[in-house]
Protein backbone atom coordinates (compact mmCIF):
# COMPACT_ATOMS: atom_id res chain seq x y z
CA UNK A 1 0.00 0.00 0.00
CA UNK A 2 1.30 3.78 -0.72
CA UNK A 3 2.19 6.06 1.41
CA UNK A 4 -0.46 8.06 0.46
CA UNK A 5 -3.36 5.75 0.12
CA UNK A 6 -2.27 4.86 3.82
CA UNK A 7 -2.64 8.24 4.97
CA UNK A 8 -6.11 9.13 2.82
CA UNK A 9 -7.51 6.16 4.92
CA UNK A 10 -6.16 7.23 7.87
CA UNK A 11 -8.16 10.79 7.09
CA UNK A 12 -11.54 9.05 6.50
CA UNK A 13 -11.08 7.63 9.99
CA UNK A 14 -10.23 10.75 11.22
CA UNK A 15 -13.65 11.99 9.47
CA UNK A 16 -15.39 9.09 10.81
CA UNK A 17 -14.60 10.39 14.46
CA UNK A 18 -15.65 13.86 13.89
CA UNK A 19 -19.19 12.72 12.44
CA UNK A 20 -19.38 10.56 15.53
CA UNK A 21 -18.95 13.12 17.92
CA UNK A 22 -21.44 15.10 16.54
CA UNK A 23 -23.85 12.30 16.02
CA UNK A 24 -23.38 11.76 19.45
CA UNK A 25 -24.33 15.33 20.46
CA UNK A 26 -28.06 14.83 19.62
CA UNK A 27 -30.47 11.95 20.70
CA UNK A 28 -31.90 10.95 17.68
CA UNK A 29 -28.35 10.44 15.92
CA UNK A 30 -26.27 9.17 18.82
CA UNK A 31 -26.76 5.38 18.24
CA UNK A 32 -25.55 5.87 14.39
CA UNK A 33 -22.56 8.14 15.65
CA UNK A 34 -20.89 5.97 17.75
CA UNK A 35 -21.72 3.24 15.01
CA UNK A 36 -19.90 5.54 12.61
CA UNK A 37 -17.19 5.34 15.55
CA UNK A 38 -16.74 2.39 15.53
CA UNK A 39 -16.86 1.67 12.02
CA UNK A 40 -13.78 4.59 11.89
CA UNK A 41 -11.86 2.44 14.61
CA UNK A 42 -12.30 -0.84 13.25
CA UNK A 43 -11.19 0.91 9.13
CA UNK A 44 -7.93 2.23 10.88
CA UNK A 45 -6.72 -0.56 12.68
CA UNK A 46 -7.13 -3.25 9.93
CA UNK A 47 -5.14 -0.62 7.41
CA UNK A 48 -2.17 -0.26 9.82
CA UNK A 49 -1.22 -4.36 9.45
CA UNK A 50 -1.21 -3.40 5.46
CA UNK A 51 1.92 -0.90 5.62
CA UNK A 52 4.58 -0.83 7.06
CA UNK A 53 5.84 2.43 8.96
CA UNK A 54 9.11 3.89 9.42
CA UNK A 55 10.91 3.18 12.74
CA UNK A 56 11.69 6.08 14.44
CA UNK A 57 15.58 4.84 15.03
CA UNK A 58 16.62 5.70 11.36
CA UNK A 59 16.47 2.37 10.09
CA UNK A 60 14.19 2.26 6.66
CA UNK A 61 10.93 0.41 6.62
CA UNK A 62 10.70 -3.31 5.81
CA UNK A 63 8.72 -5.42 3.81
CA UNK A 64 5.20 -6.69 4.89
CA UNK A 65 3.55 -8.90 7.10
CA UNK A 66 4.63 -6.98 10.41
CA UNK A 67 7.37 -8.28 12.72
CA UNK A 68 6.22 -10.05 15.61
CA UNK A 69 1.96 -10.10 13.44
CA UNK A 70 1.49 -13.45 15.43
CA UNK A 71 2.00 -11.83 18.90
CA UNK A 72 0.40 -8.57 17.55
CA UNK A 73 -2.79 -10.69 17.22
CA UNK A 74 -2.55 -12.62 20.20
CA UNK A 75 -2.57 -9.65 22.39
CA UNK A 76 -5.61 -7.92 20.35
CA UNK A 77 -7.80 -11.31 21.11
CA UNK A 78 -7.02 -11.18 24.69
CA UNK A 79 -8.05 -7.49 24.70
CA UNK A 80 -10.99 -8.36 23.08
CA UNK A 81 -11.72 -11.26 25.30
CA UNK A 82 -11.02 -8.81 28.43
CA UNK A 83 -12.99 -5.83 27.08
CA UNK A 84 -16.20 -7.13 25.42
CA UNK A 85 -17.75 -9.49 27.71
CA UNK A 86 -16.49 -6.50 30.38
CA UNK A 87 -18.34 -3.85 28.47
CA UNK A 88 -21.43 -6.46 27.81
CA UNK A 89 -22.12 -7.50 31.16
CA UNK A 90 -21.78 -4.91 33.23
CA UNK A 91 -24.91 -3.31 35.18
CA UNK A 92 -26.63 0.12 34.46
CA UNK A 93 -25.47 0.70 37.76
CA UNK A 94 -21.86 0.02 37.22
CA UNK A 95 -21.49 2.04 33.52
CA UNK A 96 -19.48 5.06 35.04
CA UNK A 97 -17.11 3.16 36.46
CA UNK A 98 -16.38 1.35 33.87
CA UNK A 99 -16.04 4.27 31.25
CA UNK A 100 -13.39 5.16 34.30
CA UNK A 101 -11.63 2.26 33.89
CA UNK A 102 -11.55 1.99 29.78
CA UNK A 103 -10.37 5.39 29.85
CA UNK A 104 -7.33 4.14 32.48
CA UNK A 105 -6.49 1.30 30.24
CA UNK A 106 -6.24 3.95 27.42
CA UNK A 107 -3.82 6.26 28.82
CA UNK A 108 -1.62 3.59 30.14
CA UNK A 109 -1.51 2.10 26.88
CA UNK A 110 -0.79 5.78 25.35
CA UNK A 111 2.46 5.78 28.20
CA UNK A 112 3.56 2.09 27.30
CA UNK A 113 3.63 3.13 23.54
CA UNK A 114 5.38 6.59 24.78
CA UNK A 115 8.07 4.43 26.88
CA UNK A 116 8.90 1.96 24.06
CA UNK A 117 8.76 4.54 21.39
CA UNK A 118 11.84 6.29 23.73
CA UNK A 119 13.42 3.05 24.21
CA UNK A 120 13.55 3.32 20.14
CA UNK A 121 14.64 6.83 19.40
CA UNK A 122 18.11 6.56 17.98
CA UNK A 123 20.47 9.37 17.90
CA UNK A 124 18.51 10.90 14.62
CA UNK A 125 15.75 11.79 16.94
CA UNK A 126 14.70 15.33 17.26
CA UNK A 127 14.27 17.26 20.93
CA UNK A 128 10.60 17.78 19.46
CA UNK A 129 10.02 14.03 19.49
CA UNK A 130 11.76 13.79 22.63
CA UNK A 131 9.42 16.12 24.57
CA UNK A 132 6.39 14.71 23.06
CA UNK A 133 7.19 11.39 24.44
CA UNK A 134 8.00 12.83 28.10
CA UNK A 135 4.60 14.34 27.81
CA UNK A 136 2.58 11.02 26.79
CA UNK A 137 4.72 9.17 29.63
CA UNK A 138 3.67 11.60 32.12
CA UNK A 139 0.03 12.41 31.16
CA UNK A 140 -0.87 8.77 30.13
CA UNK A 141 0.50 7.80 33.68
CA UNK A 142 -1.31 10.42 35.75
CA UNK A 143 -4.26 9.41 33.45
CA UNK A 144 -3.86 5.82 34.47
CA UNK A 145 -3.54 5.79 38.18
CA UNK A 146 -6.19 8.34 38.95
CA UNK A 147 -8.85 6.99 36.47
CA UNK A 148 -7.80 3.94 39.11
CA UNK A 149 -8.71 5.71 41.72
CA UNK A 150 -12.09 7.47 40.32
CA UNK A 151 -12.67 3.83 39.67
CA UNK A 152 -12.45 3.07 43.34
CA UNK A 153 -13.99 6.06 44.07
CA UNK A 154 -17.16 4.81 42.15
CA UNK A 155 -16.58 1.32 42.96
CA UNK A 156 -17.14 2.23 46.80
CA UNK A 157 -13.65 0.09 47.58
CA UNK A 158 -12.61 3.68 48.73
CA UNK A 159 -13.87 5.95 50.62
CA UNK A 160 -16.31 8.70 48.26
CA UNK A 161 -15.59 11.49 50.55
CA UNK A 162 -12.22 14.27 49.68
CA UNK A 163 -9.20 12.38 51.58
CA UNK A 164 -7.22 15.41 52.57
CA UNK A 165 -4.64 14.89 54.50
CA UNK A 166 -2.00 17.69 56.35
CA UNK A 167 0.39 19.17 54.23
CA UNK A 168 -1.55 17.76 51.34
CA UNK A 169 -0.79 20.19 48.99
CA UNK A 170 2.63 20.89 49.75
CA UNK A 171 3.54 17.20 49.17
CA UNK A 172 1.10 17.70 45.98
CA UNK A 173 3.06 20.52 44.54
CA UNK A 174 6.76 18.66 45.03
CA UNK A 175 5.53 15.82 43.38
CA UNK A 176 4.33 18.16 40.63
CA UNK A 177 7.92 19.80 40.52
CA UNK A 178 9.51 16.32 41.09
CA UNK A 179 8.01 15.53 37.43
CA UNK A 180 8.53 18.75 35.69
CA UNK A 181 12.47 18.10 36.97
CA UNK A 182 12.72 14.36 36.00
CA UNK A 183 10.87 15.57 32.51
CA UNK A 184 13.60 18.06 32.07
CA UNK A 185 16.24 15.62 33.30
CA UNK A 186 14.62 12.79 30.92
CA UNK A 187 15.05 15.51 27.48
CA UNK A 188 17.88 16.45 28.60
CA UNK A 189 19.56 13.17 28.83
CA UNK A 190 18.36 10.22 26.95
CA UNK A 191 18.32 6.90 29.68
CA UNK A 192 16.14 4.43 30.63
CA UNK A 193 16.47 4.93 34.13
CA UNK A 194 15.47 8.71 34.58
CA UNK A 195 12.27 7.42 32.61
CA UNK A 196 11.29 4.70 34.64
CA UNK A 197 11.69 7.18 37.68
CA UNK A 198 9.28 9.89 35.77
CA UNK A 199 6.73 7.31 35.03
CA UNK A 200 6.52 6.35 39.31
CA UNK A 201 6.53 10.08 39.73
CA UNK A 202 3.73 10.43 37.42
CA UNK A 203 1.23 7.49 38.33
CA UNK A 204 2.04 9.07 42.27
CA UNK A 205 0.94 12.30 41.00
CA UNK A 206 -2.11 10.97 39.59
CA UNK A 207 -2.71 9.53 42.23
CA UNK A 208 -1.95 12.70 45.04
CA UNK A 209 -4.38 14.98 42.07
CA UNK A 210 -7.66 12.26 42.31
CA UNK A 211 -7.92 11.96 46.32
CA UNK A 212 -9.08 15.01 47.08
CA UNK A 213 -11.73 15.10 44.48
CA UNK A 214 -15.10 14.56 46.50
CA UNK A 215 -17.51 11.94 45.28
CA UNK A 216 -20.24 14.12 43.61
CA UNK A 217 -17.29 16.15 41.15
CA UNK A 218 -15.60 12.30 40.51
CA UNK A 219 -17.79 12.23 36.94
CA UNK A 220 -16.34 16.00 36.17
CA UNK A 221 -12.72 14.34 36.50
CA UNK A 222 -13.42 11.33 34.50
CA UNK A 223 -14.30 13.72 31.60
CA UNK A 224 -11.04 16.01 32.48
CA UNK A 225 -8.67 12.92 32.61
CA UNK A 226 -10.83 11.81 28.98
CA UNK A 227 -9.48 14.69 27.34
CA UNK A 228 -6.15 14.42 29.21
CA UNK A 229 -5.66 10.60 27.22
CA UNK A 230 -6.78 12.26 24.31
CA UNK A 231 -3.91 15.06 23.81
CA UNK A 232 -1.44 11.87 24.66
CA UNK A 233 -3.06 10.22 22.14
CA UNK A 234 -2.17 13.00 20.03
CA UNK A 235 1.65 13.78 20.41
CA UNK A 236 2.08 9.75 20.47
CA UNK A 237 0.88 10.53 16.88
CA UNK A 238 3.52 13.21 16.23
CA UNK A 239 5.96 10.90 16.96
CA UNK A 240 4.81 7.92 15.55
CA UNK A 241 3.82 10.34 12.20
CA UNK A 242 0.36 9.16 12.47
CA UNK A 243 -1.55 12.00 10.96
CA UNK A 244 -4.84 10.10 12.26
CA UNK A 245 -3.43 10.02 16.14
CA UNK A 246 -3.02 13.22 15.70
CA UNK A 247 -6.58 14.02 14.66
CA UNK A 248 -8.15 11.64 16.55
CA UNK A 249 -6.32 12.54 20.21
CA UNK A 250 -7.00 16.47 19.57
CA UNK A 251 -10.87 15.99 19.04
CA UNK A 252 -11.11 13.83 22.04
CA UNK A 253 -8.66 16.51 24.20
CA UNK A 254 -10.64 19.54 22.73
CA UNK A 255 -14.16 18.03 22.76
CA UNK A 256 -13.62 16.31 26.46
CA UNK A 257 -12.55 19.83 27.90
CA UNK A 258 -15.61 20.86 26.56
CA UNK A 259 -17.95 18.37 27.99
CA UNK A 260 -16.26 18.85 31.28
CA UNK A 261 -17.09 22.43 31.28
CA UNK A 262 -20.47 21.43 30.50
CA UNK A 263 -20.74 19.13 33.08
CA UNK A 264 -19.46 21.55 36.06
CA UNK A 265 -21.79 23.64 34.74
CA UNK A 266 -24.54 21.86 35.15
CA UNK A 267 -23.52 21.21 38.93
CA UNK A 268 -23.56 24.58 39.61
CA UNK A 269 -19.24 24.35 39.97
CA UNK A 270 -16.06 26.23 38.39
CA UNK A 271 -13.71 23.16 36.72
CA UNK A 272 -10.81 25.03 39.45
CA UNK A 273 -13.40 24.76 42.08
CA UNK A 274 -13.88 21.29 41.83
CA UNK A 275 -10.41 20.43 41.48
CA UNK A 276 -8.96 22.46 44.38
CA UNK A 277 -11.55 22.95 46.24
CA UNK A 278 -10.83 19.99 48.47
CA UNK A 279 -7.72 21.56 49.40
CA UNK A 280 -9.42 24.17 51.40
CA UNK A 281 -12.43 22.32 52.54
CA UNK A 282 -13.05 21.92 56.30
CA UNK A 283 -15.10 19.36 57.61
CA UNK A 284 -18.52 19.99 57.80
CA UNK A 285 -20.46 21.14 60.76
CA UNK A 286 -23.90 20.54 59.39
CA UNK A 287 -22.71 16.67 59.15
CA UNK A 288 -21.13 17.10 62.75
CA UNK A 289 -24.87 18.62 63.89
CA UNK A 290 -26.86 15.88 64.32
CA UNK A 291 -26.74 12.27 64.28
CA UNK A 292 -30.11 11.61 67.13
CA UNK A 293 -32.22 13.55 65.98
CA UNK A 294 -35.58 12.52 65.51
CA UNK A 295 -37.05 11.87 62.02
CA UNK A 296 -40.59 11.17 60.74
CA UNK A 297 -40.61 7.25 58.75
CA UNK A 298 -44.29 5.68 57.34
CA UNK A 299 -45.11 2.72 56.27
CA UNK A 300 -45.65 1.73 53.00
CA UNK A 301 -49.71 2.41 53.36
CA UNK A 302 -49.00 5.60 54.61
CA UNK A 303 -47.28 6.65 51.49
CA UNK A 304 -50.09 5.12 49.71
CA UNK A 305 -52.82 7.47 51.26
CA UNK A 306 -50.92 10.65 50.50
CA UNK A 307 -50.47 9.23 46.82
CA UNK A 308 -54.42 8.41 46.73
CA UNK A 309 -55.05 11.75 47.93
CA UNK A 310 -52.77 14.11 45.77
CA UNK A 311 -53.06 15.78 42.61
CA UNK A 312 -50.13 16.22 41.56
CA UNK A 313 -46.59 13.75 42.09
CA UNK A 314 -43.07 14.53 41.28
CA UNK A 315 -40.82 11.56 41.44
CA UNK A 316 -37.49 12.19 41.83
CA UNK A 317 -34.66 9.51 41.35
CA UNK A 318 -31.31 8.94 42.13
CA UNK A 319 -28.25 6.75 42.24
CA UNK A 320 -30.52 4.48 44.53
CA UNK A 321 -33.09 4.02 42.24
CA UNK A 322 -30.28 2.54 40.33
CA UNK A 323 -29.00 0.09 43.32
CA UNK A 324 -31.97 -1.21 43.85
CA UNK A 325 -32.75 -1.73 39.81
CA UNK A 326 -36.18 -0.57 40.99
CA UNK A 327 -36.60 1.42 37.51
CA UNK A 328 -39.77 -0.98 36.48
CA UNK A 329 -41.19 -0.82 39.64
CA UNK A 330 -41.12 2.90 39.53
CA UNK A 331 -42.83 2.74 36.50
CA UNK A 332 -45.56 0.92 37.03
CA UNK A 333 -46.44 3.21 40.61
CA UNK A 334 -46.79 6.10 38.06
CA UNK A 335 -48.94 3.83 35.59
CA UNK A 336 -50.97 2.93 38.78
CA UNK A 337 -50.94 6.86 39.85
CA UNK A 338 -52.16 8.35 36.40
CA UNK A 339 -54.53 5.73 36.00
CA UNK A 340 -56.36 7.50 39.49
CA UNK A 341 -56.02 10.88 37.19
CA UNK A 342 -52.98 11.92 39.31
CA UNK A 343 -50.79 14.12 37.74
CA UNK A 344 -47.41 12.39 37.23
CA UNK A 345 -43.76 13.89 36.51
CA UNK A 346 -40.27 12.78 36.79
CA UNK A 347 -37.92 15.58 38.35
CA UNK A 348 -34.37 14.51 36.18
CA UNK A 349 -31.64 16.75 37.94
CA UNK A 350 -28.58 17.16 35.43
CA UNK A 351 -26.18 14.92 37.42
CA UNK A 352 -28.56 12.46 39.88
CA UNK A 353 -26.85 9.14 39.85
CA UNK A 354 -23.03 9.10 39.51
CA UNK A 355 -23.16 10.38 35.86
CA UNK A 356 -25.23 13.35 33.72
CA UNK A 357 -27.44 11.39 32.23
CA UNK A 358 -27.87 8.15 34.54
CA UNK A 359 -31.65 8.47 35.24
CA UNK A 360 -32.60 9.26 31.74
CA UNK A 361 -31.02 6.13 30.62
CA UNK A 362 -32.23 4.37 33.53
CA UNK A 363 -35.80 5.12 33.25
CA UNK A 364 -35.39 4.84 29.10
CA UNK A 365 -35.27 1.37 29.98
CA UNK A 366 -38.44 0.72 32.04
CA UNK A 367 -40.38 2.42 29.04
CA UNK A 368 -41.25 5.63 30.85
CA UNK A 369 -42.79 8.04 28.25
CA UNK A 370 -40.28 10.44 26.94
CA UNK A 371 -42.90 13.36 27.99
CA UNK A 372 -42.99 12.69 31.84
CA UNK A 373 -39.32 13.29 32.13
CA UNK A 374 -38.90 17.05 33.54
CA UNK A 375 -35.17 18.18 33.41
CA UNK A 376 -34.50 20.74 36.44
CA UNK A 377 -35.62 24.52 35.60
CA UNK A 378 -38.52 22.65 33.96
CA UNK A 379 -39.56 21.29 36.98
CA UNK A 380 -38.54 23.39 40.09
CA UNK A 381 -41.15 26.19 39.26
CA UNK A 382 -44.03 23.56 40.08
CA UNK A 383 -43.06 22.10 43.06
CA UNK A 384 -45.31 25.20 44.79
CA UNK A 385 -48.10 23.19 43.52
CA UNK A 386 -46.94 19.67 43.74
CA UNK A 387 -48.71 17.71 46.58
CA UNK A 388 -46.17 14.86 47.03
CA UNK A 389 -42.39 14.76 45.95
CA UNK A 390 -41.42 10.84 46.22
CA UNK A 391 -37.67 10.89 46.36
CA UNK A 392 -36.23 8.19 45.63
CA UNK A 393 -32.76 6.96 46.87
CA UNK A 394 -31.72 10.84 45.76
CA UNK A 395 -29.80 12.73 48.42
CA UNK A 396 -27.34 15.28 47.15
CA UNK A 397 -29.44 16.37 44.45
CA UNK A 398 -31.90 17.77 46.69
CA UNK A 399 -30.14 18.96 49.15
CA UNK A 400 -31.01 22.38 50.26
CA UNK A 401 -27.30 22.76 51.72
CA UNK A 402 -26.64 23.28 48.59
CA UNK A 403 -28.12 26.98 48.70
CA UNK A 404 -28.04 27.56 52.18
CA UNK A 405 -25.06 26.51 53.44
CA UNK A 406 -21.49 28.40 52.18
CA UNK A 407 -18.45 26.20 52.11
CA UNK A 408 -20.36 22.90 52.01
CA UNK A 409 -18.87 21.30 49.03
CA UNK A 410 -21.80 21.22 46.92
CA UNK A 411 -22.93 25.04 47.95
CA UNK A 412 -23.78 26.41 44.76
CA UNK A 413 -24.82 23.44 42.90
CA UNK A 414 -28.41 24.11 41.59
CA UNK A 415 -30.75 21.46 43.19
CA UNK A 416 -34.63 20.03 43.04
CA UNK A 417 -36.17 22.36 44.90
CA UNK A 418 -38.66 19.51 47.06
CA UNK A 419 -39.02 21.09 49.61
CA UNK A 420 -41.35 23.56 48.07
CA UNK A 421 -43.80 20.48 47.53
CA UNK A 422 -46.60 19.91 50.08
CA UNK A 423 -45.26 16.67 51.47
CA UNK A 424 -41.99 14.79 50.63
CA UNK A 425 -41.62 11.53 50.85
CA UNK A 426 -37.52 9.85 51.22
CA UNK A 427 -37.13 6.47 49.79
CA UNK A 428 -33.98 5.72 51.46
CA UNK A 429 -31.79 2.56 52.70
CA UNK A 430 -30.52 3.97 56.22
CA UNK A 431 -30.16 7.10 57.07
CA UNK A 432 -26.77 7.36 56.03
CA UNK A 433 -25.47 10.46 54.09
CA UNK A 434 -25.41 10.81 50.17
CA UNK A 435 -22.20 10.28 48.23
CA UNK A 436 -20.88 13.76 48.59
CA UNK A 437 -21.14 13.14 52.42
CA UNK A 438 -23.02 15.58 53.93
CA UNK A 439 -26.20 15.62 55.50
CA UNK A 440 -29.52 16.70 54.16
CA UNK A 441 -31.68 19.27 56.97
CA UNK A 442 -34.40 18.06 54.80
CA UNK A 443 -34.92 14.59 55.88
CA UNK A 444 -36.12 16.24 59.30
CA UNK A 445 -38.05 19.11 58.15
CA UNK A 446 -41.73 18.03 59.73
CA UNK A 447 -43.13 17.26 56.23
CA UNK A 448 -40.79 14.88 55.50
CA UNK A 449 -41.62 11.11 55.40
CA UNK A 450 -39.11 8.53 55.15
CA UNK A 451 -40.15 5.05 53.88
CA UNK A 452 -36.82 2.80 54.91
CA UNK A 453 -35.58 0.08 52.86
CA UNK A 454 -34.59 -1.62 49.11
CA UNK A 455 -36.30 1.00 47.05
CA UNK A 456 -37.83 -1.47 44.94
CA UNK A 457 -39.09 -3.87 47.80
CA UNK A 458 -40.42 -0.36 49.16
CA UNK A 459 -42.38 0.58 45.95
CA UNK A 460 -43.69 -3.32 45.31
CA UNK A 461 -45.08 -2.74 48.87
CA UNK A 462 -46.39 0.76 48.05
CA UNK A 463 -47.92 -0.52 44.90
CA UNK A 464 -50.17 -3.33 46.14
CA UNK A 465 -51.25 -0.92 49.19
CA UNK A 466 -51.77 2.08 46.90
CA UNK A 467 -54.30 -0.78 44.21
CA UNK A 468 -55.63 -1.74 47.14
CA UNK A 469 -57.18 2.14 48.52
CA UNK B 1 6.11 15.51 8.64
CA UNK B 2 6.32 19.59 8.44
CA UNK B 3 6.09 21.03 11.62
CA UNK B 4 4.14 23.79 10.00
CA UNK B 5 1.63 20.91 8.72
CA UNK B 6 1.40 19.22 11.82
CA UNK B 7 0.68 22.66 13.68
CA UNK B 8 -2.19 23.70 11.28
CA UNK B 9 -3.87 20.03 11.79
CA UNK B 10 -3.72 20.14 15.38
CA UNK B 11 -5.21 23.23 16.16
CA UNK B 12 -7.79 22.62 12.96
CA UNK B 13 -8.92 19.98 15.59
CA UNK B 14 -9.08 21.20 18.68
CA UNK B 15 -11.53 23.83 16.95
CA UNK B 16 -13.79 20.84 15.33
CA UNK B 17 -13.69 19.22 18.94
CA UNK B 18 -14.96 22.32 20.44
CA UNK B 19 -17.78 22.93 17.64
CA UNK B 20 -18.65 19.65 17.16
CA UNK B 21 -19.84 19.19 21.12
CA UNK B 22 -20.67 22.88 22.04
CA UNK B 23 -24.19 22.14 22.88
CA UNK B 24 -24.92 19.26 24.36
CA UNK B 25 -28.33 18.13 26.59
CA UNK B 26 -27.19 16.51 29.76
CA UNK B 27 -29.40 13.49 28.88
CA UNK B 28 -25.71 12.89 26.65
CA UNK B 29 -23.49 13.43 28.64
CA UNK B 30 -22.73 10.35 29.61
CA UNK B 31 -22.98 8.48 26.24
CA UNK B 32 -20.29 11.01 24.97
CA UNK B 33 -18.19 10.85 27.36
CA UNK B 34 -17.78 7.27 26.77
CA UNK B 35 -18.01 7.61 22.93
CA UNK B 36 -14.93 9.76 23.09
CA UNK B 37 -13.03 7.19 25.62
CA UNK B 38 -13.48 5.19 22.84
CA UNK B 39 -12.20 7.03 20.44
CA UNK B 40 -8.74 7.28 22.08
CA UNK B 41 -8.75 4.02 21.78
CA UNK B 42 -6.77 4.36 18.09
CA UNK B 43 -3.79 4.52 20.37
CA UNK B 44 -4.30 1.03 19.38
CA UNK B 45 -2.83 1.83 15.95
CA UNK B 46 0.32 3.83 17.82
CA UNK B 47 0.69 0.01 19.58
CA UNK B 48 0.71 -2.12 16.75
CA UNK B 49 3.39 0.25 15.01
CA UNK B 50 5.21 0.10 18.07
CA UNK B 51 4.87 -3.65 18.55
CA UNK B 52 6.15 -3.74 14.57
CA UNK B 53 9.76 -1.66 15.71
CA UNK B 54 10.27 -3.27 18.60
CA UNK B 55 14.04 -4.77 18.71
CA UNK B 56 13.98 -6.61 22.63
CA UNK B 57 12.10 -8.69 24.67
CA UNK B 58 11.36 -5.71 26.74
CA UNK B 59 10.41 -3.47 24.09
CA UNK B 60 8.00 -6.34 22.73
CA UNK B 61 6.09 -7.18 26.11
CA UNK B 62 5.54 -3.15 26.70
CA UNK B 63 3.93 -3.15 22.73
CA UNK B 64 1.54 -6.18 23.50
CA UNK B 65 0.62 -4.93 26.92
CA UNK B 66 0.16 -2.10 25.01
CA UNK B 67 -2.59 -3.35 22.47
CA UNK B 68 -3.92 -5.05 25.37
CA UNK B 69 -5.20 -2.48 27.07
CA UNK B 70 -5.87 -0.26 24.01
CA UNK B 71 -8.11 -3.17 22.60
CA UNK B 72 -9.83 -2.99 25.93
CA UNK B 73 -10.55 0.33 25.63
CA UNK B 74 -11.15 0.49 21.95
CA UNK B 75 -13.70 -2.15 22.15
CA UNK B 76 -14.71 -2.43 25.07
CA UNK B 77 -15.81 1.61 24.81
CA UNK B 78 -17.53 1.51 21.61
CA UNK B 79 -19.63 -1.76 22.61
CA UNK B 80 -20.69 0.09 26.52
CA UNK B 81 -21.72 3.51 24.68
CA UNK B 82 -23.81 1.20 22.12
CA UNK B 83 -25.68 -0.21 25.30
CA UNK B 84 -26.33 2.72 26.86
CA UNK B 85 -27.77 4.32 23.41
CA UNK B 86 -29.89 1.25 22.64
CA UNK B 87 -32.07 2.31 26.02
CA UNK B 88 -32.91 5.15 23.94
CA UNK B 89 -33.75 3.89 21.37
CA UNK B 90 -36.15 1.48 22.91
CA UNK B 91 -38.24 4.27 24.59
CA UNK B 92 -38.74 5.78 21.35
CA UNK B 93 -39.86 2.74 19.89
CA UNK B 94 -42.20 2.31 22.89
CA UNK B 95 -43.36 6.26 22.34
CA UNK B 96 -44.10 4.84 18.77
CA UNK B 97 -46.09 2.43 19.57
Amino acid sequence: MSSALYDLIGLAAGVCFILALKGLSHPKTARRGNLIGALGATVATLVVFLYVTKPADGTPAHSLPLHNLGWILGAIAVGLAIGVPAARKVQMTQMPQLVALFNGVGGGAAALVAIVEYLNLGAEATKAEVIFTVFTVVVGCVSFSGSIITFMKLQELMTTRPVVFPGGRFVIAATLAAVLGVSGWVVAALGTTPLLVLAALSLLFGILFVLPVGGADVPIVISLLNAFTGLTVAASGYVLNSTLLIIAGTLVGASGTILTRLMADAMGRSLFGTLFGAFTAKPQDVAAAGEERPVRSGSPDDVAILLNYARRVVIVPGFGLAVAQAQHTVRELADLMISKGIDVAYGIHPVAGRMPGHMNVLLAEANVPYDQLAEMDEVNPTFGQTDVAIVIGANDVVNPAAKTTPGCPIYGMPILEVSNAANVIFLKRSMRPGFAGIENELLYDPKTMLLFGDAKASLTKVVSALKAL
Amino acid sequence: MEPMAIVSIFVLAVFVGFEVVSKVSSTLHTPLMSGANAIHGVILVGAIIVADHSHTNLELGLSLAAIVLATINMVGGFVVTDRMLEMFKGKKKGADQ
